[in-house]
Order: C-alpha cells, then structure tokens, then sequence
C-alpha cells in the first residue's frame, strides 16, 4: 500500500437529488441504440443492415481507419434503424430488442495463462476494445500500442457521483479478471485509483498497484491520478478504462459472453426517487429516466436530460441512449428565465465559490442548481481563481490562452498531453466571465490530433 | 412589480433587436436589460450548471469597497477647504464637510461615467457585443486619484484618452496593458502638468480669494517633504501633519488616496470576497517597506532616514497598492509573478520618491512600469513550469 495522495485543490459541488443505495432491475427494453459520435476518434463502417438478426456481440460497424476495432450490438433483436445525419454520416444503429437476450459465444480462455494476441483479439472481436481509452488525447486506443501503464479510477468524484464501491458490490470476480486482462496488456504496471478511507470491493482487489487519493472533485479524474502517479510525457501512451467497464471485460472472459449490464445511478433534483437502475449499455435515455420517474413531466422543456454528470455529461436528446462510457444520468431543471437584479441580490439559494454570495458559509447546504448561465459571456478577466481547481502542476489560464490561439508548441509545453476536457470543467464551472473551457480544450487536443499525425 | 418590469422590456425589445427600428442600438439595450436582469441564457456546450458570480458582481464588489475611500474623500475635501478659508465653525461639522465634498466630487464622477460609457458603448455597439462592466471601476477610479481642482474637461479628455488608448486599441476589457485609470492621472500630469501640479490644485477653492489661513500652503505632507529635502534640511517638515493624520487621512491628497484607514477597509472587502489578490496586495506594501528600510540602512539625508512604514500611509501608496497594482488584468497572472511584481512596485515607488527630486509620488509611475514589466515575470514564471515538465520528459527516457 501507497502513501496517501493528498489533493487540495478542487470543489465538491453538492447537489440536491443524490441516488438512494438502492438498484432498480429494468427489464430489456424495446430500443437499444449504439451512436458512433459516443466512441471518441473513430470513424464507423457499416456491418448490418436495416432488417438483420443480431445477437448480443453481434458486430455492427467497424473503425474505417483501424478495422480490426469492432462495434458490437449489447442486445440480440433486428437492426430496427440505421440514422443518418448530414452527408449521411451514421448517427446511430437502432435495435429492437428480444425480451430474452441471446449471445454470441467467443472462445476465451483464463487470462492469466493467456497471450497478450490471443487477449487483444477477444477483445477486438467482440467490441469491448472501445472501452478502452487512450491518453494523450483521450480516443479509442490503438491495438498495436503497449502503453507504459494502464490507469483505472476507482471513485467518481463528480457532483451526485455513483459510488462505485455500491455498485460493483456483487463483481468481485468480474472485476478480478477484468484487471488480469489488463495487466496482459502492458509491459508496465496496471494502477487502481481509490478514495482514502474508503473499506469496499475494490480495496480487495490484489492484481492491481493500489493508491489512495484524499480531496476533492477532480480527485477522481483518472487524468488528476495519472498526473500525480507516473505523468504522460511527450510520445508517452498510457490507457484508461472505467471501473465498471473492467468488470464487463472480467464477465466476458469469466462466461465468453457479451453481457453489458451496468448499474448506472439516475441522479438530480428534478427525479422523483433518484436511485441506481441495472440495466443494458445502449438503453434509452428516456426510457431509464421515466422509470426512476421525472418531476413536472408534462411541461415540456422545464428539465434538461444529462448523460453523465453536471460537469462533463453531454445533453440527451428525447431520442438519446445510454453510452458504454457514463455510469450516471442526472436531471436538473432548465435555467430559461430572467432574474430581477440578480447580480446583486444576495441570491441565498445560488452556489458560489465567490465570497460575494454566501454559500461558503453553509458548506452542507446542498443545492438545487438550475442551467442558467447566471451572466454574459466576456474576456477573461480574473486570475488566479482557476488554478485553485486544477491539482494539476497546469497553468491552466496559459493552457488555454494556447489552444485558443492553436499554438501546438506552446499547448504541448504547458502539459496538452495530460488533460482531457473533463479536467477543466471545474475551471469553467467557476469562471464569471462563462467562457466554454472545455470545448476550448477540445479544440485545442483535435488540433494536436490532425496536425500530429 | 418583477414580472411587470419583464413586459414592458419584452415589449420594447423588439425595437431594439437587429431589424428592429432602433436595432443599432442593441448593445446599449443590452446592457441595460442585463442590468436589470440575469439573461435567461442556458449553458449549451461544456458544464451545465454554473457559478453564480459573474462580472457585474466582481466589479460591484470593487465598486463597494471603494465606498469608504469616496466617501472620506468627499469628506475630506470639505474639511481640507473650511481650514484653508479659516472656518473652523465649518471644519467641526462634518456633515457640511462632507456634502461640500459631495457637490464638488460628483460632477468629476458624473464626467468621467458620461465619456467613458459612453466610448464603451459606442465600440461595443460598433463591434455589435455586450458592453463590458470594466469601466464601471476605471470610470469611478479615475475622478478618485484626481486632484478635486482639475478641471472637468481635462477630466472628460483624460477619461477619453484613457479609455480609447489604455483599453479600446488593444481590444477592450481583458486586453489591455496598462491599467487605464492610471493612463488618465499620468495623462493630465504629463500633459496638462502646471494645470494639476503645484499646492494650490489639492484643495477646493484655494485660488479664487478669500481668508486663508495663516501659513497654509495647500501642499501634500510628500510636497512638504520634497520642499525640505530640496532646501536641504536636516528634519523633515511635513506641513504640520503627523503620521496618525495620515492614517485616517485629514491631509490634502487625490481624493481617494488620503485615508489609509479607509483603504485598508476596501482591502478587507477585496481579500475576504477574493476578488482581488491578497498576494500582491501584502507584496506591495513588503516592497515599500523593504526600500524603505534598505535608505535607512544607506542615510544620507533626512528623506532616506524616515521611517520606513511613514511610505505605506503617505500619498497614494496605499490605495496604489489594493486598488491599482491588484487589478487582474494589468498585473501579474501567476500567483509567484504577483508576488514578485508586487515587490517591485512597493520598492520602485519609495525609489522614485526618495530619490527623484522632481516628483514627489512614486506610485502611479511604479505601477505603470510594472504592468510593463508583468508580461515578461509571468513568462519566467511560467518558463519554469515548462522547464520542469521538459526535465520529466528527460529523465523518463
């Protein structure tokens, strides 16, 4: 055991509407969906039609540049749909599903007496290879690499997170063989991320470099842990893949089944009884939501759907599905109305790091924050402020002066290859000048992306 | 009363938006409707949710801590004028003082508010954006480091010139190099020098007649102390002031700048919302102190032996230091950086003073120098943090 990584900067944001302990079974839906814009860095070739049987496994496109990866279908039924969007890019590959799930059987063998081809292979073959995710740039990692380590956080420490060590209660085994795979692939070591104090599942695992990280959000950012275990340098290839996904890895080779059932929690003020949900990757959004049960169902735009957290998860369509990335669905309330001089007022239900307001003096109060921007958008003006949430060793008001003027030199000196997006949400979360941080960050790693390759 | 205000905005903003008959307008709308209300405005891409504090609530928070600056000021004014014309019965009540003052201060603020908004709205208009809350510090900043005589078209002119040359051509609020209320006080005193300088400019009505005061002079406790280190003398006069005078602050000065007590108010206010930097505040006075203490340790004349701490509650020293050198985008952008620069602005300042016969307040030169100065600390400081992450790289391989 590791000496305790101690984190100071960051915010834990409380929010009202945290899930109960308790897991709801959601039966097989009607629709499953597999959206090729979910897997970051791929562009999706066409395996099936509109009118084919599938099975769990099942292959429905591939990556156009690196074909041996394989999107799989996580139920059995007919491929319902193929949408297309603009220049008929694929949008999305709908199934109807069978009640009862029929699998695909793929030939595996104990991971520990297996090769590292043979591993990689099932993997690719039957569509778990996107789960794994590499860094710099955070896309689908390549299957010719050997990375230098692989990281797995253990903890999320996003507001209304799941925890983890709840959910995975019952996949010691899954989990177990999931991270024997891992250390098949790497040359290196395979480190798990927990949260200091915490006594559940994940601390018994033995295959795995254990390290405890004490602070708050983004404690549990992979990419916070990576930087303060073994930091990404130039040319460096490292791969992430979440906790949950380890024991979708672990089950396929414990049963040579695709089986992508996950717990995920169903979070935020705007549900009736927020609550963990078991249910299949690629299930509908809506569907998941309306079975935890939604306030103020029937005006319409009053709530915003969030795949993910608060912070870092992408807004869902009526039409959207569950990613095989995101462990959580949040529901908050849309923030489209005005407020009478409200940058003046002392506002005691809005949160604020500021002093200007007063939440820092009721540090337990949790809130119920809304998606209004709470000002206009201008330069940026105050410094200092934004280093207080990034525990990185990141100027990250330099970081981003460099990505959005695309200087590649200057992102790559100020430490480009060791973040993601998600690790500036809290800078852009705090910012009174509302600058989009996280797409400024996006931009600038998709620069590095097509000018570096 | 709130969703009545809502119609009649939604009503009238029509007229202003583009296409609307007064669609050229629409920036000043703006600014007025945001004024008003919180936009119902959604986060679309990256977090969901966000911070309640935005830039109105900074820049009022400046605004606030300002307050009792202005206020003493207005105050002082009065009080400075009634023992200039030997009206003691006056000088006793304060509230007279205070709204003698208060007439004299506010159209300085009302002329540098009209021009300098009004520049700012003209180009957000042209620009076709929001109109930024900046200037509604600079634009209350500036009259404050005035001397209360200058008169209020080279007020309206410095404005003018601060706001078109310190801010709008480098490309508005969050661009600029120097900070912009100072580029007005070194605006009138380089161009309109005989206008402002001298003993008569810091006391309200001193020159149009009347019963002075025997021996009084008008002169700041630093003019007194330039007098006596140019006659060569062997103690200092400081015009019959002493260092508690300074600290409450009833001696003549720019308006904002006299009360040391008042100031350190704001500075509370500014530290405790975190709105400006305790850092750069502390290094700045460690500066003036540390000169100060290095022409003890040197002698010389009676200037270089002073107390050290009689810096930090002379002239504008104080209000330089929580007011000017913190303001973000003109100082330092690394927290080592402000520390640095803060050091250099306190040190600089004592320098300019103590050794430059010809002008006796260093503050508002040192400041500007250094905001010169800030791009190229930040640079090191941050050349640093690439140096570290090159060595990783190195020793990794």
């Amino acid at each position: 055991m590791s000496k305790v990584i101690k984190l100071k900067r960051g915010l834990d944001i409380r929010l009202v509407g945290e899930a109960e302990k308790t897991v709801m079974q959601m039966p097989v839906a009607s629709s499953y969906a597999l959206i090729p814009d979910s897997f970051p860095g791929i562009t999706p070739k066409l395996l099936v039609a509109q009118g084919d049987k599938v099975k769990a496994g099942t292959p429905l496109f591939f990556d156009k540049a690196r074909p041996q990866i394989m999107f799989t279908s996580p139920v059995s039924g007919t491929v319902a749909e193929i949408r297309r969007g603009e220049k008929r890019r694929i949008l999305s590959v709908v199934i109807n599903a069978n009640a009862v799930v029929e699998y695909e059987t793929f030939q595996v063998s104990a991971p520990a007496k297996s090769t590292r081809e043979k591993i990689t292979e099932v993997l690719l073959q039957s569509g778990l290879w996107p789960f794994i995710i590499q860094r710099p740039y955070g896309i689908v990692a390549n299957p010719t690499d050997t990375p230098k380590a692989i990281f797995v956080s253990g903890f999320d420490t996003a507001p209304l997170a799941p925890d983890m060590n709840f959910v995975l209660k019952d996949e010691y085994d899954n989990l177990a063989t999931g991270f024997e795979v891992l250390r098949k692939l790497t040359d290196g070591k395979v480190h798990l991320g927990l949260r200091n104090g915490d006594n559940g599942i994940l601390n018994r695992l033995t295959n795995v470099e254990q390290h405890l990280f004490e602070g708050p959000h983004p404690a549990g950012n992979v990419g916070i842990q990576i930087h303060h275990i073994d930091p990404i340098n130039k040319d460096d290839v490292v791969w992430t893949v979440d906790i949950q996904n380890v024991a979708v890895i672990g089950r396929l080779f414990n049963t040579g089944k695709v089986d992508m059932h996950k717990t995920i929690a169903v979070t935020g003020s705007e549900v009736v009884a927020p609550k963990y949900v078991s249910m299949i990757a690629g299930a509908s959004i809506e569907q998941v939501v309306i079975a935890a049960g939604v306030k103020h169902q029937n005006s319409g735009d009053n709530f915003r759907i969030i795949l993910g957290n608060v912070l870092t998860g992408t807004k869902a369509d009526s039409d959207g599905y569950i990613d095989l990335y995101h462990n959580q669905v949040t529901v908050i309330p849309e923030g489209n109305k005005y407020e009478l001089l409200g940058w003046l007022a002392p506002r005691l239900n809005k949160f604020s790091v500021s002093h200007s307001y007063f939440s820092w003096l009721m540090p337990k109060k949790k809130y119920d924050l809304d998606t209004n921007l709470n000002g206009g958008k201008r330069a940026l003006v105050v410094t200092g402020l934004y280093d207080r949430y990034l525990p990185m060793d990141i100027y990250p008001l330099y970081l981003l002066k460099a990505c959005i003027a695309g200087d590649i030199d200057k992102m790559e000196d100020l430490g480009i290859y060791e973040v993601l997006p998600e690790d500036f949400a809290l800078c852009e979360f705090v910012d009174p000048s509302k600058t989009d941080m996280q797409a400024v960050i996006a931009d600038g790693i998709n620069l590095m992306i097509k000018e570096l390759s | 009363m709130e969703t009545q205000l809502r119609k009649i905005v939604d009503k009238i903003k029509p007229t202003f938006s583009k296409g609307g008959r007064l669609g050229f307008l629409h920036s000043t709308f703006d600014a007025f409707e945001t004024f008003l209300f919180v936009p119902n405005t959604v986060t679309k891409r990256g977090s969901h949710i966000r911070d309640a504090n935005d830039l109105k609530r900074t820049m009022i928070i400046v605004i606030i801590a300002l307050l009792p600056a202005l206020l003493f000021g207005m105050y002082n004014v009065g009080y400075q004028h009634f023992a200039a014309v030997a009206d003691p019965a006056s000088q006793a009540m304060w509230f007279k003082c205070w709204w003698y003052g208060f007439v004299r201060m506010l159209p300085m603020i009302l002329v540098s508010y009209v021009v300098g908004l009004g520049i700012e709205f003209a180009v957000a208009q042209h620009k076709g954006e929001e109109v930024n809350e900046g200037f509604l510090v600079s634009g209350l900043l500036i009259p404050m480091i005035m001397p209360i005589d200058v008169p209020l078209w080279i007020l309206a002119l410095a404005t003018a010139f601060a706001v078109v040359f310190g801010k709008e051509v480098f490309g508005g609020t969050g661009m600029n190099v120097f900070n912009p209320a100072l580029l007005a006080r070194a605006f009138v005193f380089f161009a309109y020098t005989p206008k402002i300088s001298g003993e008569h400019v810091w006391i309200r009505g001193f020159e149009k007649g009347g019963a002075y005061a025997d021996g009084f002079s008008g002169a700041t406790p630093l003019g007194y102390i330039n007098d006596s280190v140019a006659a060569g003398a062997q103690t200092l006069d400081f015009g019959g002031t002493t260092p508690c005078d300074w600290f409450w602050g009833f001696i003549p000065g720019s308006i904002g700048e006299v009360s040391t007590f008042c100031i350190l108010i704001g500075a509370v206010i500014l530290i405790y919302t975190g709105v400006a930097s305790w850092r750069t505040m502390l290094s700045v006075f460690a500066g003036g102190l540390i000169m100060g203490w290095i022409f003890n340790l040197v002698g010389g004349n009676a200037y270089m032996e002073m107390p050290a701490y009689y810096h930090l509650l002379l002239g504008g020293f104080a209000f330089g230091a929580v007011f000017m050198a913190t303001d973000p985008v003109t100082s330092s952008q690394t927290n080592a950086g402000k520390i640095i620069t803060g050091l250099i602005i306190g040190m600089l300042a004592v320098l300019i003073r103590v050794v430059n016969p010809g002008y006796p307040e260093g503050m508002m030169l040192a400041i500007l120098f250094v905001n010169a100065l800030a791009p190229l600390v930040d640079y090191c400081v941050v050349q640093v943090n690439v140096r570290n992450r090159k060595k990783r790289l190195k020793t990794a391989k």
